[in-house]
């Protein structure tokens, strides 16, 4: 339906045609004559101060301009560069700056470790020779009372025994007696309180 | 009813008849838009040219690409020598395309729709191509017509053939631009008087095909100012850099 208006409107307009050139054709006014001086005359009026103000005032301001503007881009180009080079020979020496401090502070590092290190070695030796000393000493006490404490132990139970006795029985006992058994007693009994 | 499609081209006098002599230079209507057209190109390339700030605004960067474009079309086409014909071919090229592109203005008039404007423009460039190629190259200019490696039997033939086509060079170049800028217009107006006699029920397709075709005549335009300057440098190449 679409096409067939389409087609018949096309149709239509070729039909119209006669009617739109209907009106009495009198050639090309481009042929006629007339104002063909005046034409030429105002052409190259025109034309001729257009070209020359151009040429003489407008088109070197603007060669002048773009000339300038290159000239200014091309420095400020090579002024970027040298600023490029200057902060990367900046930047290396930074990074030299960077790199001894870093080993500096390495060495310096490590020769308080060093010290320090031998300072706690010293040190601690001479602890543990006290401390060792120390040990030895109560080492040898311990030796000692151990040695002297069944003596005693045996003097106390003969004095409380004979004592209990006394008031038990009301007589003194001899000691003698008293002490041989406390001592029978304890050498049986050795292995039951110094198991050490 | 639609007028004559040829009436948009008809000259008529603007003002009272100027008489220098026996000939008549009235002010006309191709007058007012060849003075439109000079004033208007004045204005955008001064305004375009005026200061010169590091970063172009709108203007100057519109009259710092006309400007480039054109040296590097004369620069791509006949090379460092034509440097001082620079501004010839700058003002040409820029003249007609302001006529053509004023011409596209409904109600306006084609400079360049008239023979006898791109005739005289034609043929002064033709006279001056000729002129330089006399000056740079003296008679020796005359072996622009005689190519070399031509059989001898062949010479009288393709001497009589080049200086034909020589000597028709400001024919072709004025009745192209001409006969484009003229066709166009015309086409456009017998599609406007469809759209006027069809009316609202059938005016709509010739309505389309009037407004594409104002697109095309505005490429149209701009093309045929680009041929004009690009022929003309064609021709200045030929006549500096002689290589027959």
């Amino acid at each position: 339906m679409i096409k067939k208006i389409f087609f018949q409107l096309i149709f239509f307009n070729f039909f119209f045609i006669g009617e739109v050139f209907g009106a009495e054709s009198e050639g090309m006014p481009q042929l006629n004559p007339e104002f063909w001086v005046s034409q030429i005359f105002w052409l190259t009026l025109t034309f001729g101060i257009l070209y020359i103000v151009l040429s003489k005032l407008i088109l070197p301001k603007i060669s002048n301009n773009l000339e300038l503007r290159k000239s200014q881009i091309q420095e400020n180009i090579e002024a970027a560069e040298k600023q490029r080079e200057d902060s990367e020979t900046k930047l290396r020496e930074y990074e030299e700056i960077i790199l001894n401090s870093k080993s500096k502070a390495k060495n310096i590092f490590k020769e308080a470790r060093e010290k320090t290190l031998k300072d706690i070695s010293s040190k601690r030796e001479i602890l543990e020779k006290q401390i060792d000393e120390e040990i030895k000493k109560a080492e040898r006490e311990i030796n000692d009372l151990k040695k002297k404490a069944p003596e005693k132990i045996n003097k106390i139970a003969i004095e409380t025994s004979s004592e209990i006795l006394k008031t038990l029985i009301g007589t003194e006992i001899n000691n003698s007696s008293i002490s041989a058994i406390v001592n029978d007693l304890s050498k049986k009994n050795e292995g039951k309180y110094y198991d050490n | 009813m639609a007028a004559n499609p040829m009436t948009q081209f008809e000259v008529y006098r603007i003002g009272p008849e100027i008489k220098v002599g026996s000939f008549d230079i009235s002010f006309t209507n191709a007058s007012l838009f060849m003075v439109i057209s000079t004033i208007a190109i004045l204005l955008i390339f001064n305004s375009g040219s005026k200061k010169n700030s590091m970063l172009p605004n709108k203007i100057q960067l519109l009259a710092e690409l006309s400007y480039t474009f054109v040296s590097k079309m004369i620069s791509d086409t006949a090379g460092s020598k034509a440097k001082p014909y620079f501004s010839f071919i700058f003002s040409l090229f820029m003249f007609v395309l302001f006529c053509n592109m004023f011409g596209m203005i409904p109600y306006t008039f084609t400079v360049t729709s008239h023979i006898i404007v791109t005739f005289v423009l034609a043929a002064f460039i033709f006279i001056g191509v000729t002129i330089i190629g006399f000056i740079k190259h003296g008679f020796g200019y005359l072996k622009l017509f005689v190519p070399s490696g031509v059989p001898v039997i062949l010479l009288p033939l393709i001497v009589v053939i080049e200086i034909i086509s020589y000597l028709s060079r400001p024919i072709s170049l004025s009745v192209r631009l001409f006969a484009n800028m003229m066709a166009g217009h015309t086409m456009m107006k017998v599609f406007g008087g469809f759209v006027i006699s069809l009316g609202i029920v059938g005016g709509w397709l010739p309505l389309s095909f009037s407004v594409a075709l104002t697109g095309l005549e505005i490429l149209v335009a701009f093309l045929q100012a680009y041929v004009f300057a690009i022929l003309t440098c064609i021709y200045l190449n030929d006549a500096l850099n002689l290589h027959h």
